[in-house]
């Protein structure tokens, strides 16, 4: 039998509704990963008593019957999730100390359902990053390598903790943020589930945020199953969020049933990138071949404005996030600055912004802030916005034509090495999200899936893209996708 | 349109950061280098295309307007740099 830490989501429910295994055990078995998992960098606070205190409860819950499909499941939860007494920093300097004394609504729901909480997963610090390489943690490491050589990889990012963790069998699970890509990319890039539902089906509330029209969380997963049974204990209604939808949460389990006969699976040809490598060509063309022997009619589409999509998201991003991370000031919580005699309010608030904030995160506060002021606004910030609504529009578009799902790669290359993206500029990062940034400025859903190596050895994924609020149709096919591609590599321990 | 070093210290100032005057410099190259890459979007022809305001469609909730939270000063506090008698603590801010 496999370790225990091994164990996808819903073989551990099976084996403790069977009596066969106890969450107290399953919990003790992803503590020992963890302990041994230093060199991976992807838990930053552990919660041993906290996990441990929840596996007892969840067991007690578990052995009266008629407990939720997550009850006693071992997760790792991103630190950018507010988690009660239990520190909370997004990976930034500038919440140091921090320890909310409120629960983020969907680790709420998580624990209302009985999960466990293994501790916090490190990060891009505010979420902005794509290699995980600006957390104040430093650098979580990827599981995987190239073949024989043993250069540190990232994991992705923002949730490049979640990815590693995952990955390297440290949870059963783990919760991640999507802003522009942070869930699908890193679990691309890790070989991995992660799924992105439409905007307000989770709730936000508690948080951190970073680009509050954008930011949505969602579960990150061993697989496709397990991402349809995270998902629906996530989402749901929340009062404490206007902008999260009163509306039902479908069994999304139920409707994994790989039949997608007479599905019109669209692939845009705007994704096909100039300098794409074959690989990722041909992943997606595989790809492309399995969904229509499923039975799914493959459709050739257009979503034009794609090439304007992270031109506008770094608009729209930054401006967002000028205005949410005003509120680390040196006042209320976190880090505040040692003031030289004579030094006023407004030192305080510019010294602890600079000694607090990263580099990137400095930087992106700033350019939102250049984009926000008197005599730019129309011709950054409205633009962006009105470029935004045309992007929505190429999807209602084929959506309108009868498309169901959208066929993409997840990401225009494998996992890079730590490091080797520092001497370039800040756009040759951004490029990485250029598949996955469309979704998050249409509010779609969207689901990475692992779907095949690269001659490395490294894991690469496809994107499938849905109508909003059908997140069941699309985990369907996702579901069909996992089934064709047959993917079940895991990297070899190392660490 | 090119960022000075003037420019981006004015940014620095409004989003309360402060940058040393020797680096500067280099910030207004980072700056040129994103706002190069956004310059792409004055190739859109976005004449009569509303902004965007709510990606999803929906009318915002109302609620009653009373009071559904409150009575935890300590709680408000707990997290603070600096608190004294029940309040946060700054630098002197009046004269």
């Amino acid at each position: 039998m496999a370790d225990l830490n091994q164990l996808t989501i819903a073989e551990a429910r099976d084996k403790l509704r069977a009596g066969e295994v106890t969450s107290a055990e399953l919990t003790e078995a992803c503590l020992q990963a963890v302990e041994g998992a230093g060199a991976l960098n992807a838990f930053v606070h552990n919660t041993p008593e906290i996990a441990r205190e929840q596996a007892k409860a969840a067991d007690a819950r578990i052995a009266k019957g008629d407990a939720p499909a997550m009850c006693g499941i071992p997760l790792g939860i991103k630190d950018l999730f507010c988690t009660k007494h239990v520190p909370s920093q997004a990976a930034s300097k500038i919440l140091d100390g921090f320890k909310p004394e409120y629960e983020s609504t969907v680790t709420q729901n998580l624990f209302d359902a009985g999960a466990v909480m293994l501790g916090k997963l490190n990060m891009d610090e505010f979420a902005m990053g794509s290699s995980n390489e600006t957390s104040v943690y430093g650098n979580a490491v990827n599981p995987w390598r190239r073949g024989n050589d043993d250069t540190p990889l990232t994991p992705g990012g923002s949730s490049g903790g979640s990815a590693a963790a995952v990955a390297a069998d440290l949870c059963l699970a783990a919760t991640g943020t999507d802003t522009g890509g942070s869930i699908r990319q890193p679990a691309a890039f890790v070989g991995i589930t992660g799924i992105k539902p439409t905007y307000g089906r989770c709730s936000r509330w508690g948080i951190v945020a970073f680009a509050s029209s954008l930011d949505q969380a969602g579960p990150m997963t061993k697989d496709v199953r397990d991402a349809a049974i995270m998902l629906e204990a996530m989402c749901g209604h929340d009062p404490k969020d206007s902008t999260s939808a009163d509306i039902p949460v479908p069994d999304f389990e139920a409707m994994l049933t790989g039949d997608i006969k007479g599905k019109k699976i669209g692939v845009p040809k705007e994704y096909r990138m100039e300098g794409m490598p074959a690989e990722i060509e041909k992943l997606w063309a595989d790809g492309t071949e399995m969904l229509k022997a499923a039975g799914a009619e493959i459709v050739d589409i257009s979503l034009p404005h794609t090439k304007y999509a992270l031109p506008a998201y770094y608009v729209i991003a930054p401006a967002e996030a000028s205005s949410n991370l005003a509120r680390y000031d040196g006042v209320r919580y976190g880090h505040r600055a040692k003031l030289a005699q004579g030094d006023g309010i407004t030192e305080m608030y510019e010294k602890t912004r600079a000694e607090g904030f990263g580099h990137e995160v400095q930087r992106r506060v700033m350019v939102g802030t250049y984009v926000l002021s008197a005599g730019f606004y129309d011709a950054y910030y409205n633009r962006a916005r009105k470029v935004r609504t045309l992007i929505k529009r190429d999807f209602e578009d084929v959506f309108a034509q009868g498309i169901d799902a959208i066929l993409t790669p997840a990401t225009p290359s494998a996992a890079f090495g730590l490091g080797e993206m520092s001497e370039a500029d800040p756009v040759a990062m951004y490029l990485n999200d250029v598949f996955t940034v469309t979704v998050n400025l249409a509010g779609l859903p969207g689901i990475s899936v692992p779907a095949g190596l690269d001659k490395q050895g490294l894991p690469l994924g496809l994107q499938l893209i849905g109508r909003p609020w059908e997140e069941g149709d699309l985990l369907n096919c996702a579901y069909a996708l996992e089934q064709a591609s047959g993917f079940v590599a895991k990297p070899g321990k190392w660490w | 349109m090119s960022i000075d070093k003037d420019t981006a210290a004015k940014v620095a100032k409004l989003a309360r950061i402060k940058v040393e005057e020797d680096q500067l410099e280099a910030l207004a190259g980072e700056f040129n280098a994103v706002l190069g890459f956004i310059e792409q979007l004055n190739e859109v022809d976005v004449e009569g295309v509303e902004p965007m305001v709510s990606v999803t469609p929906m009318r915002l909730k109302r609620r009653e307007d009373v009071v559904t939270d409150g009575g935890m000063q300590d709680k408000i506090l707990a997290n603070a740099p600096d608190a004294r008698e029940g309040f946060f603590a700054v630098p002197k801010v009046v004269e």
